[in-house]
């Protein structure tokens, strides 16, 4: 469980002027699979995105594509996922990414009420967009559960201005087009949606997709209040290795998050 | 009203909507208004009309069958979309929606197929239009389809196998949409069934919408009334959409047939995947379930949402064949009437044969989408002639 909110938190970091780092792992990856959230939550995670796989992730690479199969391949289901949380002690927010098929079956309340029961703090479905979404945020809404959206490099000013409008926890900036993983290097693409979405929100802005190194957090991070990243510690995960390869890694990050925008 | 404008919601009653990732949310609506002034343009119009006519050999025939009528005991005719260049309805879509991709600048076409014939479609209107063409398909169906990945690629098309999940045409939409996803600027999606975010399965019926009108008037000219039954086979819809659209407004039943192993609206619940919100074959939690069935074309675990629609209001009714029932009807045609039909046909095929007491001395008015040519290496492995 987990009191704290996203735009709280979030807020928080960026009031102090340090960038928020939010690592994704894929919820069910193996039995001990909350050890390396643990891990990425010691190394310094502000918040922390649980996948909750699902059988068609048009969103994502082939990485997370990958860890999803493994996932339901090892019997993960968003119940089984959501009982682990219930007894899982966060220090920082939660956030559940996953496909919008899965809430629907579900049904909007039913799936809201789970996620705050097990305090999950926000939601991140990303092939639903906010046309949409409307009855789906009133039910989060009204369950205390912070609904997330994207601003695409392809989102014309008058579309970030309603993301802006009605995202919950922090705007999710697209940071190329294309799906999740890593790349050689960070696109332009990156600072210019953060710039852009930032003039439209006071939430924070969090460049996700595309990141994969340290030093491409710090560039996305001369717009961006911070960074989500996902293949690059899922990647580390299907290899076998396990949460003290996380906590390095995001640790790494971490470092050189601080060193560039130490804060204070 | 069925079968009309959905307008900007794209909802087809309950049905539809347009569930896809912001990235494509402005193509969307950038195809959502290029469709609708070109639809409205004359100059587009005849335009599609003349490529139709000259290119791909429309207006299709309509065929009585004699001797199988016969031997059905009711009166059988056929929309003969098997006869449309490329062999299959798929390139009346094709035809619409790349003539679509060059007003609106597109110098790419990314399209998914099963069992190839809308793949092959693409290609061939690539190459028609001198654009760029990549084609997603499942490497389950590359293997059984062969035949069309060659076509495919002697037009000039990349082939690209999808190899995650079922490896069909579920997995090959997926990865359509992820190449839509990081090329949106330069492609067009040129999606192959009445299916998707809208405006596709709007615009996809609109430019199918040419079978059942034709069928319309052919058949009130040839047997002077209105048929009892329309039929036709249904994977994500588009054929059926088409000879549905001219005879919705009569008494005519309206009969879908699904493959038992992707009965969606049979043996679905509503549910939200590759952009619209319809019929699905999916676990208690969401989780999408593999379809199975022997054609590649029907191989598909959801249905375009108008068939949703048209099947919760009754005005259309979805029937089921198992795979042992389509290899037996896949048989009739050529040994009575001399067509081979395509293995997605033989789905309404073998629903009429397996109902021929219900349907005696009935006029059922059958479009057949696609020819066989295609299934030939695949059925040599099942049949002993």
């Amino acid at each position: 469980m987990s009191g704290a909110g996203l735009a709280d938190s979030l807020g928080k970091v960026r009031a102090s002027g340090r960038k928020a780092l939010v690592p994704y792992l894929t919820g069910g990856l193996g039995d001990d699979w909350l050890a390396p959230v643990a891990a990425a939550i010691d190394a310094g995670a502000d918040a922390i995105e649980i996948g909750i796989p699902f059988s068609d992730p048009v969103m994502d690479g082939p990485i997370i594509q990958q860890a999803n199969d493994m996932a339901l391949e090892h019997g993960a289901t968003p119940l089984s996922i959501a009982d682990a949380l219930r007894d899982f002690d966060a220090p920082v927010p939660l956030a559940v990414m996953t496909y919008y098929n899965i809430a629907f079956r579900m049904g909007h309340d039913r799936f809201a009420n789970l996620l705050n029961t097990c305090g999950v703090a926000g939601a991140i479905l990303p092939d639903i967009q906010m046309d949409e979404s409307t009855a789906w945020i009133a039910a989060a809404d009204s369950h205390n559960v912070e609904n997330v959206l994207f601003a695409a490099p392809t989102s014309p000013d008058e579309r970030l201005k309603r993301t802006g409008e009605l995202a919950r926890g922090f705007v999710y900036a697209v940071g190329l087009l294309g799906v999740t993983g890593e790349r050689a290097s960070l696109a332009s693409s990156a600072t210019r949606i953060a710039a852009r979405a930032k003039q439209h929100t006071d939430l924070s802005v969090l460049v996700g997709v595309g990141i994969g190194s340290p030093e491409q957090a710090v560039e996305a991070c001369s717009e961006a209040d911070g960074v989500i990243i996902g293949s690059t510690v899922v990647r580390r995960l299907i290899d076998g290795q396990g949460p003290g390869a996380v906590g390095e890694l995001i640790a790494s990050y971490r470092e050189a998050l601080d060193a560039a925008y130490p804060g204070g | 009203m069925t079968m009309t404008d959905p307008g900007p919601s794209g909802r087809f009653g309950d049905f539809g909507g347009r569930f896809v990732p912001e990235t494509l949310v402005p193509a969307c609506l950038e195809l959502e208004k290029a469709f609708t002034e070109a639809w409205a343009d004359p100059s587009f119009r005849s335009e599609l009309d003349r490529l139709q006519r000259d290119y791909s050999g429309r207006p299709s025939p309509l065929t009585d069958c004699p001797r199988l009528s016969e031997e059905l005991g009711f009166t059988l005719v056929l929309k003969r979309e098997d006869l449309n260049h490329t062999g299959s309805h798929k390139i009346n879509n094709v035809l619409g929606q790349a003539l679509l991709a060059k007003r609106m600048g597109k110098k790419r076409l990314v399209a998914e197929t099963g069992a190839g014939q809308h793949g092959v479609a693409t290609a061939t209107a690539a190459a028609l239009f001198g654009m760029e063409c990549m084609v997603y398909m499942g490497e389950v169906d590359m293997a059984r389809q062969e035949l069309n990945v060659f076509r495919m690629k002697l037009l000039g098309a990349e082939v690209v196998p999808a190899l995650s999940g079922s490896r069909t045409l579920k997995d090959a939409v997926n990865e359509a949409m992820r190449d839509w996803v990081a090329t949106v600027e330069e492609s067009h999606y040129c999606l192959g069934s009445v299916m998707g975010p809208h405006p596709y399965p709007f615009m996809v019926r609109e430019f199918h919408r040419v079978i059942g009108s034709e069928a319309r008037e052919q058949i009130l000219a040839r047997h002077g009334r209105d048929p009892d039954v329309v039929t036709a086979c249904v994977g994500g819809g588009s054929n059926a959409v088409g000879i549905f659209s001219g005879f919705v407004d009569t008494d005519a039943d309206l009969v879908g047939v699904e493959p038992a192993g992707g009965a969606a609206v049979g043996a679905g619940v509503p549910g939200v995947v590759h952009g619209m919100l319809s019929f699905l074959k999916q676990d208690e939690f969401g989780q999408v379930l593999e379809a199975e069935s022997i054609s590649a074309g029907l191989d598909y675990p959801g249905v375009g949402p108008e068939h949703s629609h048209l099947a919760s209001i009754g005005r259309a009714r979805y029937e089921s064949v198992t795979d042992a029932e389509v290899i037996e009807a896949f048989q009739l045609l050529p040994r009575t009437e001399g067509i081979i039909p395509a293995l997605e046909c033989a789905h309404a095929l073998a629903w009429m044969s397996r109902e021929r007491a219900e349907l005696a001395g009935k006029l059922v008015l059958m479009n057949l989408s696609g020819r066989g040519d295609k299934d030939v290496t695949q059925m040599m492995g099942v049949l002993e002639l």
